[in-house]
Order: structure tokens, then C-alpha cells, then sequence
């Protein structure tokens, strides 16, 4: 698009003494960053408030969590405490992060060379595959749910476990192998004909060049498979409901608050528990988060 | 892409390579070792796509009930579903609606993020932290968290709202509000679009916008002319992954219901979803109930085709829009 073709109005009118344009510039630049930083500042607290309430309210005693204060007259840090003793919430833990990091070695294991193939080598189908790809991404889990739960419960008697839904990510996942080819599409071509005039066959070349260039790619990957599994509250509903051992804490948390029908401040103790791993990985890890994003957003 | 394997392997060799020779041997041993590279891929996606699709469309002309053999009715679900079934109006309304207001909200506030946080000069990094967080709150958590803060009577935001002479609404407890409700809720979680935006309009040319200064343009124009045709892919992507996300709304549908709706039931329980008034029921928990706590199967797999249907549709229309979409070859 050229703006080439618009004009300005005001070219013919007489310019000003140049001390006091330069003042009045200076002045719209300090307006500017004022309006700019509050428009930030408001909403900034719209995105941080949720969490300094719920934080607020974890701390607060039974009877005053059931009032409408923000500020707790007491810190009951016990409140902690008293989520971890709930019957269950450790074996929730242990199931979710069961779930989540077999589910991110399965996931990482078996979707980089497909990427990889889909991204370097040249075969015929290569634009089907990645249409198809992208169609299953596409496709909301629900439309096939209902054979699926069928075979795992009537042939393979796994419902009542997390297995139905660990055992298929050691088949490639959609979204991760996409993301990867995306990544991978940036290595240059010239490392792995190197490599492979070296004498390197075509899954060295993988192994000792590829995958030690794509480290943040799988990162990234690794990063949103766990959380994906972290926060998948779907799959051990269809899987796991029947079996309270084998809840994880996104499924479990729900029934927390029945647990205590309205012990609003454990409850808030609780998610503030839940999404704890989430914030402090974040924290050591985001770079790879925001790269990540970006990478299924923006690089073609 | 076909069409660059065939046209390099007839620049290799005019006449056809005979048999056993090196060169198709090397051939043949590259086919085999891509299909060694794409095997996990192959096996996954016809036993954990293809096949359930497949019988998907086959449940849905039976009868079963997950205990009986199934028994075939022909278009008797498809007919149940379409005519009588009294929740599919209400779940197919919302679904719609969330899909329409939910994205279109998510695209405008998720650029508006995006373009301000360019502007930002101070504490960048800061701001784009306290953006980006919520977008890693794991759904149910964000969800018990909302219908705390929104709970009608002790809930903080109502507390507020009190403060300056305002009457809360009922939230989630509101059938007139409870979807916008669940709006807030993923606008809250705008992180992910705020980073993809943020980053394409890093990506736009300076000259540009210095040549349109030159030209005397003023914001507006420079964001018609300049920043809009360069992000424009970058829009259409997050509509079309915003509409197929939308789709699938779940989780946080079910549980807002559930919670808000006050009723002691821990998960597994049956309960009619949607509290209040069906507001809050999706076509993704209509199959759930259908096929997970009446064992409707074909009424539930009829369920499912038409969500893969519209979503079929839906990303069809908006993927021709846009060449960007199929990320390119090479």
C-alpha cells in the first residue's frame, strides 16, 4: 500500500518560530506517554486484580472468605496446609504430573522427525500430509470422542486411567509437529547436506545437527504439551471420572469446592496451587514460551 | 510440490532409469526412509483420526446404548437431533454466539493490546508480563477463580461496583449475563493473540510509517494505509484458530455453570448443564451429556458431525481468504 497519495491539508500555512514548536512538540510527547502509560497502568490492573483477590481471599478465615471483604483481617496461611491434607490432592498432583510429562517426552519423541521429514525431505503427498495436518489441529476433540472412549473402554479396559490419553501422544500431536516444522523450516538447508557429506546418515543428521539447533522449537513444544496436559480438564473427565485416583488437579479442582461446599477461601487456595507450576515455569522459561507463540502465529 | 519432485527427477535423467539401477535403488531407499520419518504420524493419525471418524458417521445411523449391540435406524438420530431434540437449539445459539462475539472482541481488544503495547516507552517488559499471565491460568482454575470474583452477592467485583452506587449484575448467575460473563473470561486470557500481534507489527516497516509521516498522515491513516494491509494474514489467522478454539468451548462453559449454579455435585454427576436457563450450554457438552450420561450414542455422533461440520465450513471460508494460511512450501 503507497501513502503516496495522501495529501496535507495544512502544507501552505505559516510556520511558527521554532523555539516554541519544539516546546509544543516536547509537550505532546510528555501528553502522550501520560495517556499512553495510564491506558496501560488501568489495564494492567484489570489483568493482575484477579489474582491479588483470589490470593487475598486464600488467606482469609472460613467466615469472613463467605463475606464480600477484600482484605483479610487475618493471614490464615494454614489455609495451604489444609488443601494439601484434602483427601486426594496429592495423588491428584502425582497424576497430573504424571500425565503431563509422559505425555511431553511421548509428544516431543515421536512429533520432531515427522516434522523434520516434513520440513527438509522432498516426497510426493508432502502438501497433503501438511493439510492434514493442520485439519486434525483444526478439528475440536469432541467430534471424535465417542468411538475413541469406546475402544479404550471395551477393548483395551483402560477408562478409570490416564492412559487413553498418554498412550496416543506416542503418535505425533498436530499442533506440536506443526510448530516444529515451522521452526525447523528456518534452519538452513546448508547444515544438513554438511552434515550428510560427512557421512552422516539421515538420522544422525537429526539427532547430532538438527535437533541441537532446533533446541528452542522443542522447547517451546515441550513447554506448551506440558501445560496443555497441566490444564486439560476434557480428556480425564471422559477417561477418569469414574476413578478418583486417577483425577489430576485441573479435573480434581472442580470438585473441590463440593468438597467444601462453600469454603470459598480453600477453594481459592487451592487454584492458587493449581496454577502455581504454570506462572513459576513461566518465569524461568519465557523466552520459549514467547517464541513459541509466535512461531505458530507469524513465520509461514 | 509433486510437481518439483517430478519435474527434478526428469531433469536427472531423460530416459528411465532401468532396474536395479543405483539411482532408483536411492530413490526407493528415500521413500522408505520418509515413510520410516512420518511413521508415528501415519500410524496416529488413522488410528486416532481416520478411523474414529469413520465411525462417528457409522454410529450415527445406530442405535446403541453402549451396552446392546448397536442396531442400525437409518436417519432416525439425524431426524431426532435436527427436529426434537430440545437442547440443540439453545446449545447451537450459544455456541454461534460465542463464536461471533468472543473472537470479534478477542481480535479488537487482543490488537489493541498489541498496538499500545508498542507504544509503550517504560516497564515494558513489566506490562507485557501482567498481559500475558492469565493467558497461562489453566482453564478450570481461571474459571473458579471468575465465578468467585463475579459471585453476585460476596463476590469483590459486585463489593466495588457498590462503592460508586452501582448495582453488580448477576454474572454468571444471570442468563443475560452469564455469556457475557464467560467473554470477560477470555479476554482476561488474551495473552497468546497479544504476543502474535505484537510481534507482526514489530515486523512492520519503519520506512513506511516515516514516509507516511512525510506525507502528513495523521494516526488513523497510518494504521488504515500502513499497519493494516501488513497484518491483515496475521488477523485472519487468529480469526480462523479463535473461531475453531471457539468451537470446542468447554471447559470453562461447564464449570461456570456448575459452580455458579450452587449445587454440591462433584465431576461424574449427572446434572442438566447449562446454568442458567441452558446460557451456558455449548454443542461440545451437548455431546458429552449425550453420549456420556444418556449412552445416546448416535444422538451424541450426530452431535459431533454437525460441530465438525460448521467447523469444517467455517475454516474452509476463511482459509481461502488467505494464501498465508497453508504455511508455504519451501
Amino acid at each position: 500500500m503507497t501513502t503516496t497519495t495522501l495529501t496535507r491539508p495544512d502544507t501552505a500555512a505559516p510556520s511558527r518560530p521554532s523555539g516554541t514548536d519544539a516546546a509544543r512538540h516536547r509537550r505532546k510527547r510528555v501528553l502522550n506517554w501520560i495517556a499512553v502509560h495510564s491506558v496501560a497502568v488501568a489495564l494492567a490492573l484489570f489483568f493482575v486484580l484477579p489474582f491479588v483477590f483470589v490470593l487475598l481471599t486464600s488467606v482469609m478465615s472460613d467466615d469472613q472468605a463467605m463475606s464480600g471483604d477484600l482484605w483479610p483481617d487475618s493471614w490464615n496461611w494454614s489455609n495451604y496446609s489444609a488443601v494439601f491434607n484434602t483427601p486426594g490432592f496429592l495423588d491428584w498432583w502425582r497424576n497430573s504430573l504424571m500425565y503431563a510429562l509422559l505425555g511431553t517426552v511421548f509428544t516431543v519423541c515421536s512429533s520432531v522427525p515427522v516434522a523434520y521429514a516434513l520440513a527438509k525431505f522432498r516426497f510426493r503427498g508432502r502438501r497433503t500430509a501438511m493439510i492434514l495436518v493442520i485439519s486434525t489441529m483444526m478439528l475440536p476433540p469432541q467430534v471424535i470422542i465417542i468411538p475413541m472412549y469406546l475402544v479404550w473402554a471395551q477393548q483395551f479396559h483402560l477408562s478409570g486411567s490416564l492412559w487413553p490419553l498418554i498412550i496416543p501422544m506416542a503418535f505425533g500431536d498436530a499442533y506440536s509437529i506443526f510448530l516444529l516444522r515451522q521452526f525447523l523450516l528456518t534452519i538452513p538447508q546448508e547444515y544438513i547436506e554438511s552434515a550428510k557429506v560427512d557421512g552422516c546418515g539421515e538420522f544422525r543428521t537429526l539427532l547430532k545437527i538438527v535437533v541441537p539447533m532446533a533446541k528452542p522449537g522443542i522447547a517451546a513444544v515441550a513447554l506448551f504439551q506440558f501445560f496443555y496436559c497441566w490444564n486439560d480438564y476434557f480428556g480425564p473427565q471422559i477417561y477418569a471420572a469414574q476413578n478418583p485416583g486417577a483425577w489430576t488437579l485441573s479435573y480434581g479442582l472442580e470438585s473441590f469446592k463440593s468438597a467444601h461446599a462453600v469454603n470459598w477461601n480453600l477453594t481459592m487456595a487451592a487454584t492458587l496451587l493449581v496454577m502455581a507450576p504454570v506462572i513459576i515455569v513461566f518465569f524461568f522459561a519465557q523466552k520459549a514460551f514467547v517464541e513459541g507463540v509466535t512461531l505458530t502465529g507469524v513465520k509461514g | 510440490m509433486s510437481l518439483s519432485t517430478s519435474a527434478k527427477s526428469a531433469g536427472r535423467g531423460a530416459e528411465p532409469a532401468p532396474r536395479n539401477s543405483p539411482l532408483r535403488r536411492k530413490r526407493n531407499r528415500e521413500r522408505l526412509r520418509t515413510l520410516g520419518f512420518l511413521s508415528p504420524w501415519l500410524v496416529g493419525f488413522s488410528v486416532f483420526f481416520g478411523y474414529p471418524l469413520i465411525a462417528t458417521v457409522y454410529f450415527s445411523f445406530m442405535h446403541y446404548n453402549q451396552i446392546k449391540e448397536p442396531t442400525f435406524v437409518g436417519l432416525r438420530n439425524w431426524r431426532y437431533v435436527l427436529e426434537q431434540m430440545p437442547l440443540f437449539g439453545p446449545a447451537l445459539w450459544n455456541t454461534l454466539w460465542l463464536v461471533v462475539v468472543m473472537v470479534a472482541l478477542r481480535v479488537v481488544f487482543g490488537l489493541g493490546i498489541g498496538l499500545l503495547i508498542t507504544k509503550i516507552k517504560t516497564g515494558v517488559g513489566l506490562f507485557r508480563t501482567a498481559f500475558y499471565i492469565p493467558y497461562l491460568a489453566p482453564p478450570v482454575a481461571a474459571t473458579v477463580a471468575f465465578v468467585f470474583l463475579l459471585n453476585p452477592s460476596t463476590g469483590p467485583v459486585n463489593e466495588m461496583l457498590s462503592w460508586v452506587g452501582l448495582d453488580g449484575p448477576g454474572w454468571f448467575n444471570d442468563p443475560n449475563w452469564s455469556k457475557p460473563s464467560l467473554v470477560m473470561l477470555s479476554l482476561w486470557g488474551i495473552g497468546d493473540l497479544m504476543v502474535i500481534f505484537m510481534a507482526s507489527l514489530l515486523d512492520v516497516p519503519k520506512e513506511q510509517y516515516e514516509a507516511a509521516e512525510l506525507d502528513g498522515a495523521g494516526a488513523w491513516t497510518k494504521f488504515r494505509f500502513v499497519t493494516w494491509p501488513a497484518i491483515t494474514p496475521i488477523v485472519l489467522f487468529a480469526v480462523v484458530t479463535g473461531v475453531v478454539q471457539t468451537m470446542q468451548y468447554y471447559t470453562q462453559a461447564l464449570v461456570a455453570g456448575k459452580l455458579a449454579s450452587g449445587v454440591s455435585i462433584g465431576p461424574g454427576t449427572v446434572i442438566q448443564p447449562g446454568y442458567p436457563d441452558h446460557s451456558t450450554l455449548t454443542v461440545p457438552q451437548l455431546v458429552y451429556s449425550m453420549g456420556f450420561q444418556n449412552f445416546n450414542t448416535g444422538a451424541a455422533c450426530v452431535l459431533s458431525l454437525v460441530l465438525f461440520a460448521i467447523a469444517m465450513a467455517v475454516t474452509l471460508l476463511l482459509m481461502r481468504k488467505s494464501v498465508g494460511l497453508i504455511p508455504a512450501e519451501d
